[in-house]
């Protein structure tokens, strides 16, 4: 059956095993990927089919993975490299900037390197500090990588295969709160491509615009909105790296009002680089500034305080009357 | 199991102090010197490593001519309270798992089997000694005099650390492995340069020796010669990964590398642990510089309350590691000698459950943090951007507030 219904972390595994079949070349490394399946068991089994030397329990080194991930994608490998956490990208963030995303340019587009990097990302499950942090504007702000986060679960499973098929460096965001959603994966499909944003819900007074965990939180606000009458369109940006500014600008080109949300920092955040270009495109266009909800210029707080934090139905909510009301 | 010392291995001062007890037992030492040569050149898988004991698993105390110096003043009440340390803190760890089992904590790393290691080397600390722990040091903060239920914060979700680091020389838990072994460092050297005689122990796992970071602060504790002992806690797995997946030596002969000495002390003997914690720390504080101890111990728990060891390790593991528990082996040695009667014992079961007591209702009446509590502390200095939001989002909590009826809040937040 090509259309089955799955979890996020379902699918992701499902891409996973069909890349490695597919392909002698790729490999999955990182820290208890085998034996345990990962953390999340979004690798679960995938070392018992395929072997410790193509799914392999890295050394917990993290600029060790990486570093060696470029090395063996210099020797034609195509290395899907997991992160633990988002918190603990960092001691591979020297290899991933200063190597990874240069070596292309460097070398006069003569070596590629097909590395992608799997990162569970993001809030609300309770964890304790450095397991919900939000890092995607520190990675979508260096040339050289690109930078893509699904919310579902069929783009969990074609947009990783894309990403491995892609001779780029992907830096491939997972939400992990969504692990757990189910939703039909059709592996016999032609997929979106890998950097076009979806509008996943039209509508004609207001445009959110967000990716990964917090698409779901917008279609929950714009059904919200609607029994109070008002008309939202939901963009899935799908990538944050580069972004689809046509299909962004098209809906709000219509709508006359955005407000971005995600789960990150809203100062330096993607948002800003949103509401710029948006208002370079569309400035006679727009009814009202454009609005990002998101994180605070605080640390990630502990988790009995992150409902606070995150954005949830109400912010969204809240900076959607306030766009109507200019 | 061999009882033989790796003092004798490395070239140092500290360890060839008293000549009287070296001639005493100098058919031992010898040949614990023999082996641990042809051990150093095969260094593989196959090597089989020296141990440091000082109490059999049986509760036997064995002679140990390098070390035996370092507990000779120990006195029948000094064992005691180490029994009481060991006690208590399991006590405080199940309390906890159990915590985290009903849902008043959101994780927890039990230090369950880890016992002696911390108890022996947290006390062979001094007040003005400084300690860097992981995040499962549970019995190193209670030796250093840290409340415990203090520990339990971080757990709950209502904080990220929650304790004063400089009342007890206690650094935060850090959750980024390895990284606090170069803070370690760096307050050595420190520490160092102010020509003061403490120490500083930076806590790690066997994990954690395969970071960047370890590597680094290993690095600039032997180029600075810096007052520094790592304690590492091998309690043979990292999540999932045993420690063959980190290094393919033991992980005590990694220091040579450096130009320090590397010790592995048996971390179920608390006594043990205490000697070789001793010696470091006396070697960092006579200028000597740094040292690694690895303490060979096991984790008995799950790495974490979120882990299921069952997928990738056998439970026989856990059972060979049971006869050695740190607990019932001091305990055979308290008993076997007369050093504790029944009374202690009873005591301190009454204690322990006075302590699980305790930290149940602390925990349960442990409030949530306020929303505007995550705009405190970000700077010391402040930031205007930080202002803004705080005022912003107190605009928008009161909005809720007010909605109903003015009259409950006036509309008014700080
Ligand atoms: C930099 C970093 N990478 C990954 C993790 C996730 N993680 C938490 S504990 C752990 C294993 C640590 O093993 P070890 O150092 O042996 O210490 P132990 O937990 O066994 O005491 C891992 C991989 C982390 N906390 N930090």
């Amino acid at each position: 059956m090509a259309v089955k219904k799955l979890p996020v972390a379902k699918a992701i595994n499902e891409s996973l095993r069909t890349a490695l079949e597919a392909d002698p070349k790729v490999l999955v490394m990182g820290e208890d990927v085998g034996k345990l399946g990962g953390v999340f068991r979004v690798t679960d089994g995938l070392q018992k089919d395929f072997g410790e030397d193509r799914v392999i329990d890295t050394p917990l080194a993290e600029s060790g993975i990486v570093g060696t991930a470029i090395g063996l994608a210099l020797r034609g490998y195509r290395p899907v490299v997991e992160i633990q956490f988002d918190g603990f990208v960092f001691p591979a963030y020297d290899q991933i900037v200063t190597q990874l995303a240069k070596m292309h340019a460097r070398s006069l587009g003569k070596v590629k390197v097909p590395v992608v990097i799997r990162i569970p990302y993001g809030g609300g499950i309770g964890a304790v500090e450095h397991h919900s942090e939000s890092p995607e504007a520190l990675f979508a702000h260096v040339a050289g990588l690109k930078v893509v986060s699904p919310s579902n679960s069929s783009d969990a499973y074609w947009m990783l295969q894309q990403a491995i098929q892609s001779d780029d460096p992907v830096i491939y965001f997972e939400p992990k709160r969504r692990y757990w959603e189910k939703g039909e994966v059709n592996t016999e499909s032609i997929p979106d491509p890998l950097h076009g944003a979806s509008v996943v819900r039209e509508g004609t007074d207001a445009t959110l615009v967000a990716y990964g965990p917090m698409v779901r939180t917008c279609l929950e606000a714009a059904a919200a909105a609607a029994e109070e009458g008002k008309s939202l369109e939901v963009v899935d940006l799908r990538s944050v790296s580069p972004i689809d500014f046509d299909t962004v600008q098209a809906s709000v080109e219509k709508t006359g009002r955005l407000i971005v949300v995600h789960e990150a920092p809203v100062f330096f955040g993607s948002g800003a680089e949103i509401a710029a270009r948006v208002t370079e495109r569309c400035f006679y266009h727009l009814e009202a500034p454009v609005l990002r909800v998101g994180g605070f210029h605080s640390p990630y707080p502990p988790a009995r305080v992150e409902e606070d934090y995150l954005p949830g139905l109400d912010r969204v909510l809240d900076a959607v009357d306030r766009s109507l009301a200019y | 199991m061999t009882v033989e010392s790796t003092a004798a291995r490395t070239p140092r001062r500290a360890g060839t102090g008293s000549g009287a007890k070296r001639t005493s037992a100098g058919a031992k030492k010898s040949a614990g010197a023999k082996k641990s040569a042809s051990a150093e050149k095969a260094t593989g898988p196959g090597t089989q490593p020296e141990l440091v004991q000082l109490l059999t698993p049986e509760g036997e105390r064995v002679e140990n001519p390098a070390y035996d110096k370092y507990v000779a003043d120990v006195t029948p009440e000094d064992l005691r309270a180490l029994y009481r340390d060991m006690v208590m803190t399991r006590r405080f760890d199940a309390e906890a798992v159990t915590l985290q089992r009903q849902g008043e904590l959101g994780l927890w790393p039990s230090l369950l089997g880890q016992e002696a290691a911390q108890v022996g080397s947290g006390r062979a600390t001094r007040d003005d000694d400084y300690v860097f722990p992981t995040y499962r040091e549970h019995g190193v903060a209670w030796c250093r005099g840290v409340d415990p239920t203090l520990l339990l914060g971080m757990f709950r979700g209502v904080n990220h650390g929650g304790w004063d680091p400089n009342s007890n020389n206690f650094h935060l838990y850090t959750i980024v492995i390895g990284s606090q072994t170069l803070h370690a460092t760096g307050y050595a050297m420190g520490v160092a340069k102010d020509d003061a005689d403490s120490a500083v122990v930076a806590y790690l796992g066997d994990g954690a020796t395969s970071q960047g970071d370890v590597a680094e602060a290993f690095t600039f504790a032997a180029v600075y010669n810096a007052p520094v002992v790592f304690f590492c806690q091998n309690n043979q797995w990292a999540i999932s990964e045993p420690t063959e997946k980190q290094s393919r030596v033991p992980l005590y002969q990694r220091a040579q590398g450096y130009g320090f000495p590397g010790v592995r002390v048996d971390g179920n003997d608390v006594l043990a642990c205490l000697a070789v914690s001793k010696w470091a720390l006396e070697r960092a504080r006579t200028g000597e510089g740094p040292s690694l101890v690895e303490a060979f111990t096991y984790r008995m728990g799950a790495h974490t309350t979120s882990d299921d060891p069952t997928r990738y390790r056998r439970d026989e593991e856990r059972e060979a590691w049971e006869a050695k528990d740190p607990i019932k082996r001091l305990r055979a040695y308290l008993e076997a000698g007369g050093h504790a009667d029944e009374a202690f014992f009873a005591e301190l079961d009454a204690e322990s459950e006075t302590l699980g007591k305790r930290v149940r209702d602390v925990v349960r009446s442990m409030p949530d943090p306020e929303p505007m509590s995550i705009f405190e502390n970000i700077y010391a200095d402040g930031h205007a951007l930080v202002d803004e939001e705080r005022a912003d989002f107190a605009a928008y909590q009161a909005s809720f507030a007010d909605a109903p009826a003015d009259a409950v809040t006036g509309g008014e937040v700080k």
